[in-house]
């Protein structure tokens, strides 16, 4: 299992489009993709789960990954941060 | 038809009715989960197809906004795993469909409910949107989209609950008729905020009219014209012109001081229920906020705002104001306002039961939340505390000893806020009104609510139909009533305002004004209508009309003569 720690910039924190983004990039891998906010977990492929976060600016999420895949999943989500979800 | 024209204004468009949704889900037990999960699955497809449909649609009409919000529903619809621990549930407890999404929804939705952020928070109606969507297709009603009809539609319903309002494309509605309601009733309050023509209490309306049938509305008058012959159509659409010739005229004293002709000045302030309205108010010229009902804030949601949630939204409004005065009534919940959260059991007498003050003295967690974050807001602009239904000394000390108790908390902590905060009351009971003297000693403002002192005085429920017509603004009492509370708070130098429904109309105003009336607080739409009753009219004249009113001992005779004699400057 992989993980990294990321904080949220994009202004307007994983709102519908961002959260949606971040679901789509998610579910393209096999690997079981995880968010912890606050000690609880997220189903990072259900974007009512990553919405139920209720993540806002500047939250700090900790991103897990296992399965084949899980190098390649952790990368491309990174991407989606270090961009600010395109923002 | 004839209703009671609550909303001004000509509104000449086609009839959307607005069905009832709200269904009982029923929880059953089903033996074969397989074929119930089936059922489910295919819903889904269906309800995709659907959004498909809308989504395209509003494409093609450029309207890409709406669009996304149909792409976001479509992309809930496709969650496996949301749908997964539905699924989890049809086969674990054995029960249909239709409950297990209910209750897994329900889940979600009082989560979304406690986020602070608005838009998170507003995201739990797109999750009833779409459990509504299903749910339909499950029990096979058919679903009717909104936009079914024109860009020009008056809502036809019922009745109309104010978290209706919040979902409606404004956009494209440009009328309300309901078969229940009344002047002061919320979806009246809510047509005049938005400044759209409604009419209400038409009976058995919603029966008559099918969608898409042509439909004209005098928000003024109250009259409900279904299919016109063309000459009515002709009349109804010189009159809508003619008003809007007024409405430019108005426009022209949206920055001009409200000034009596023989001198006298007077300030005009508005009613609002939320952060939205503000702008409102600015662009009608609004002198300030006279009525901040903070009680919206804690409608529509499954639990209290927290103080922060509160302190943000309250700094939000005094900000925007940038220094002019905003009157916040501390929370006003119970007769017709219930909070689901706030377990009330029902009462025989709501109107005259827990309510307002009454709940928040019972309540000193929830009042000390709100006083805190009213008090750490109150530094970032002009901020004065109203407290509502006083009906004895003791309540009105109470209330204060709470807020000195507060204060006291807040400079332990270290915690700013504005000193020499203005405390007020609003005077609605009748027995506040006859001990007015008393109360002035004791508050910086009175606060005149005249829906409710009209209600309590003449033992009107305004409410019920059947005595709708008792309930009058124009009864001998109320102007007795009020000319006591303006003099008893001119003998202590404190101000007095009037924040009900009767400061907005047009043949009153000029009355209260004369009376000696320091504020007028009105909804925004009315602000400029009002400004130009009072600069063309004069107090001296004014004060000869109060005396004969003074004089005549029905309200019917008053209404008449008050009528007759503002034919002249009354827009026409």
């Amino acid at each position: 299992m992989v993980s990294m720690t990321v904080t949220l910039n994009n202004k307007s924190g994983l709102h519908a489009r961002p959260a949606s983004l971040f679901t789509k990039e998610a579910a393209k891998y096999q690997a079981a993709v995880k968010v912890i906010k606050d000690g609880q977990e997220y189903n990072a492929k259900s974007i009512l789960s990553v919405l139920s976060m209720g993540a806002a600016q500047g939250t700090e999420l900790t991103i897990t990954a296992e399965g084949e895949d899980e190098e390649q999943a952790l990368k491309a989500l990174k991407e989606l941060f270090d961009q600010n979800f395109g923002e | 038809m004839k209703g009671i024209g609550v909303s001004s204004g000509i509104a000449i468009g086609y009839v959307l009715k607005k069905e009832e949704t709200v269904q009982k889900i029923e929880r059953k037990t089903i033996e074969h989960s397989g074929a119930e999960m089936k059922r489910l699955n295919e819903a889904r497809q269906t309800s995709t197809a659907q959004l498909d449909q809308i989504i395209q649609k509003m494409q093609q009409e450029n309207r890409d906004e709406e669009a996304q919000i149909f792409e976001a529903h479509k992309m809930l619809v496709g969650d496996d795993i949301f749908f997964g621990e539905v699924e989890q549930m049809i086969l674990k407890e054995k029960v249909n469909a239709e409950w297990a999404l209910q209750v897994i929804t329900d889940a979600y939705i009082k989560q979304f409910a406690s986020f602070e952020d608005e838009y998170l928070r507003e995201r739990q109606a797109d999750l009833v949107d779409i459990r509504n969507r299903i749910t339909k297709i499950l029990l096979g009603i058919e679903e009717k989209e909104p936009d079914a009809v024109s860009d020009e539609m008056v809502i036809v319903a019922k009745d109309l609950a104010p978290s209706d309002f919040a979902k409606m494309d404004l956009s494209k509605i440009i009328g309300f008729v309901t078969e229940k309601g009344s002047k002061t009733s919320h979806v009246s309050i809510m047509a005049r905020s938005y400044g759209v023509p409604a009419v209400v209490g038409v009976e058995a309306i919603f029966t008559k009219v099918k969608n898409g049938d042509a439909i004209i509305i005098d928000g003024e008058a109250g009259t409900v014209l279904l299919n016109p012959t063309a000459a009515e159509l002709d009349t109804y659409q010189r009159k809508q012109q003619k008003l809007q010739e007024f409405n430019t005229r108005l426009q022209a004293l949206k920055d001009r001081e409200t000034c009596s002709l023989d001198g006298k000045k007077f300030t005009i302030a508005a009613n609002i229920s939320g952060p939205q309205d503000v702008d409102a108010v600015l662009a009608n010229g609004g002198e300030g906020i006279g009525l901040y009902r903070t009680e919206f804030l804690f409608l529509d949601r499954d639990s209290f705002p927290s103080e922060e949630e509160q302190f943000t939204v309250y700094k939000s409004v005094v900000e925007k104001m940038k220094g002019k005065p905003v009157v916040f009534r501390t929370l006003d919940v119970g007769g017709d306002k219930e909070l689901p959260y706030l377990d009330i059991p029902p009462e025989d007498n709501p109107f005259l039961g827990f309510r307002a003050i009454r709940i928040c003295l019972a309540n000193q967690e929830l009042f000390r939340t709100q006083l805190r974050a009213l008090l750490r807001a109150s530094k970032y602009g002009n901020l004065k505390i109203m407290f509502p239904m006083i009906s004895s000394l003791e309540e009105l000390r109470a209330a204060k000893a709470q807020l000195k108790a507060v204060s006291a908390e807040l400079e332990k902590e270290n915690i700013d806020f504005a000193e020499d905060i203005e405390v007020g009351m609003m005077v609605e009971v009748p027995a506040a009104a006859m001990i007015a003297e008393i109360f002035a000693k004791e508050v910086d403002f009175f606060s005149i609510g005249t829906n409710d002192l009209i209600q309590y005085t003449t033992a009107v429920d305004r409410g019920n139909q059947r005595i709708a017509h008792l309930y009058t603004e124009y009864h001998p009492a109320l102007f007795r009533l009020i000319q006591r509370i303006v003099d008893a708070a001119h003998q202590e130098d404190i101000w007095v305002g009037i924040c009900g429904e009767a400061a907005a109309n047009p043949r009153l105003a000029p009355i209260y004004a004369a009376m000696g009336v320091d504020e007028l607080s009105v909804d925004s739409k009315s602000i400029l209508k009002i400004r130009w009753m009072l600069n063309n009219s004069s107090c001296l004249e004014m004060e000869k009309v109060i005396a004969q009113i003074m004089e005549m001992p029905t309200a019917e005779e008053i209404e008449a003569y008050l009528h007759k004699l503002n034919e002249r400057i009354e827009l026409g």
